[in-house]
């Protein structure tokens, strides 16, 4: 079986990888979207925190003994916890300046986590070990998938719906959205709304490292695991429309997919594709796909 | 305090002209780097400082200035000013298509649509075939300039860089103080209101692209040709936000301010090397207290400080603070 004269089991498995990409994209760009919906703030440091996620898994477990399982779920409240602290000390005095100003700490941010982490740790990576449970492949036929990529794309999704969940459909979500569009009026009705800002930053770096702890055991957990990856998540959300939260999922996960059909037919430019996608939107459709005309 | 100012200012120039002869005390390669950085960062000031307008896509026009001047005088057989010149004009042309490209948005999605176009022009030059890819397109000769000066010797290639810059820094005051520079300011601060007043915003804003553009695309000539390589990382995002660190730093309401800005990160890179990674660790730490402290940046606080009013400070303006209440385009 052919697909434009490629064996139709490579156009699958690529296609499989970009599904798994985009599902690391789409959590990283969710965050990122509501850090921006909320706080009005281009997060250049989420890479970092994706970063910062994957160390953590990778410190706990070798020095603390911490299994897979468990870091799933301590390493996200840990970076969210540094990311409250830096809101909480730095982020908060940018309120109301020019969003550049916002971009440009987040980006010495960077220099600072990224520089940290390739003093203590070297440039090179340092590999993660795949959780007992999920090794081990589906032989599907006409392609294998191991597990721990299927592992991988459920768990993701299931963290993006639950997130999208709770914005758009609880009372929490419902304060947030009001937050976002008129902050004063939001904390006339009694609801802390510097408190809700700083929770989401929380929240949005968390996702961000939840992510990270997914990617520990594919990629080799070192310092600039994140540093290209959030070029291409500022592209997704872009695409998808600043601040929009179904589009930055949705795009994510298509992003992914154009990437792996790519690495198909013209393999050097899957890196660079997205780039070209974000161009011809922005040209086409200045607030994105999923994003409201502004006034 | 005038009087101290020249003083300042002449026994600077003196020292200046007097670093290829004391190798031993300051290396000229690197006083040469540092020389395209001010270049680079003078001429990016005149998009963010000048115009309002963040670009996130520099390096682009860096990196090609580099590539191409590379290419002419290794490939082509060049000599090494036409080289400058072609590297300097692609640069140029380069700018129009980013200009003209992304002034149809503002703000932050600008500065997106800037950033994702230098990752397109990085690709070319991650692939195409006279690059080196990841190996830099290297020994590229250095040859004589005008026909008459020998740039194998540090000495005159060293004088022929000075005067270079210098004269790209005269182009970047000169456009400041202009009519041209009033009309980017008029810009910067109320755009509708320059549109109302009848000036076409558009084509302003795509000259400015252009000018900005062609001169970082020099700066990174003359690195190519320094150092005798054009390397990828003239061309990747690291280097755009390098360029906007040195700009705020050094403060971007003012026409030479980037200048010190990027002798102080050439020279933290420079003299904490043998720290390794700590470089990185500092100069982050560095920057995020300016953005925390100083946002008016080090040559715009000192100016504060001693209320030099010279030509330091491009308008009477108050400056800090200015981008603060700009409008948020989002």
């Amino acid at each position: 079986m052919d697909f434009f004269g490629i064996p139709i089991q490579a156009v699958l498995g690529q296609l499989m990888l970009g599904i798994v990409n985009g599902s690391f994209y789409a959590v990283l760009s969710l965050g990122l979207a509501i850090i921006f919906g909320v706080l009005k703030i281009v997060n250049f440091a989420h890479g970092a925190f994706f970063m910062l996620g994957a160390f953590v898994a990778f410190m706990s477990g070798r020095y603390l003994g911490i299994d897979y399982w468990a870091a799933l779920f301590i390493a996200p409240l840990v970076v969210a916890c540094i990311g409250i602290v830096f809101e909480y000390l730095f982020l908060r005095r940018l309120y109301g300046l020019d969003p550049i100003y916002g971009l440009l700490l987040t980006f010495s941010l960077v220099l600072v986590l990224e520089g940290g982490f390739r003093v203590a740790f070297g440039s090179s990576g340092q590999p993660y070990p795949t959780p007992e449970l999920l090794r081990g492949v589906f032989n599907l036929g006409f392609m294998v998938l191991p597990y721990y990529r299927a592992f991988v794309i459920v768990a993701a999704l299931s963290v993006c719906l639950a997130t999208w969940f709770l914005i758009e459909r609880t009372r929490l979500g419902a304060s947030l959205r009001a937050a976002t569009e008129r902050p004063d009026l939001t904390q006339a009705f009694g609801i802390n709304v510097p408190l809700l800002v700083t929770l989401t930053y929380g929240a949005g770096v968390g996702l961000a490292a939840f992510a990270g702890v997914l990617a520990a055991p594919i990629f080799h957990v070192n310092p600039s695991m994140g540093s290209n990856l959030v070029i291409i998540i500022f592209a997704v959300v872009v695409i998808g429309g600043l601040g929009s939260i179904i589009g930055a999922i949705v795009t994510g996960l298509a992003l992914g997919i154009v990437e792996g059909f790519t690495r198909v037919f013209y393999s050097e430019f899957s890196s660079t594709i997205v780039f070209l996608v974000m161009v011809a939107v922005l040209l086409l459709r200045p607030a994105g796909l999923f994003g409201r005309t502004e006034a | 305090m005038r009087l101290l100012t020249w003083t300042v200012l002449a026994v600077g120039l003196i020292a200046l002209l007097a670093v290829p002869f004391f190798p031993q005390v300051v290396y000229p390669i690197f006083v040469m780097k540092t020389f395209c950085f001010i270049l680079f960062a003078c001429a990016f000031n005149l998009l963010l400082g000048h115009t309002g307008i963040l670009s996130f896509g520099h390096a682009a026009f860096f990196g090609s200035g580099a590539y191409i001047t590379g290419y002419c005088v290794k490939y082509l057989g060049w000599p090494t000013d036409l080289g400058l010149l072609a590297g300097m004009l692609a640069a140029a042309a380069l700018g129009v298509i980013f200009g003209a490209l992304a002034i149809r948005r503002s703000g932050i999605y600008l500065a997106m649509i800037t950033l994702a176009m230098a990752q397109l022009v990085y690709f070319f030059y991650l692939q195409a075939p006279f690059t080196g890819a990841e190996d830099g397109l290297q020994q590229i000769p250095r040859g004589t300039f005008l026909g008459l000066l020998d740039l194998r010797s540090d000495i005159t290639l060293y004088y022929v860089v000075f005067g270079i810059v210098a004269a790209g820094l005269w182009v970047v005051w000169r456009t400041v103080n202009s009519p041209f520079g009033a009309v980017l300011r008029a810009i910067r601060e109320h755009e509708p209101r320059a549109v109302s007043l009848g000036y076409p915003v558009a084509r302003y804003k795509v000259l400015v692209f252009a000018l900005s553009a062609g001169l970082s695309g020099l700066a990174g000539s003359m690195k190519a040709i320094i150092f005798q390589l054009a390397a990828l990382n003239d061309a990747h995002w690291h280097m755009s936000g390098d360029v906007i660190l040195m700009t705020l730093l050094g403060g971007m309401n003012t026409v030479f301010g980037p200048a010190a800005g990027a002798v102080l990160v050439s020279a933290m890179t420079h003299y904490l090397d043998p720290f390794g990674a700590w470089v990185t660790v500092i100069i982050g730490l560095v920057f995020m207290s300016c953005v925390l402290l100083f946002r008016e940046g080090i040559v715009g606080k000192l100016g504060k400080i001693l209320k030099l009013n010279t030509n330091f400070q491009t308008d009477a303006a108050p400056a800090p603070g200015r981008l603060e209440k700009s409008k948020s385009e989002g």
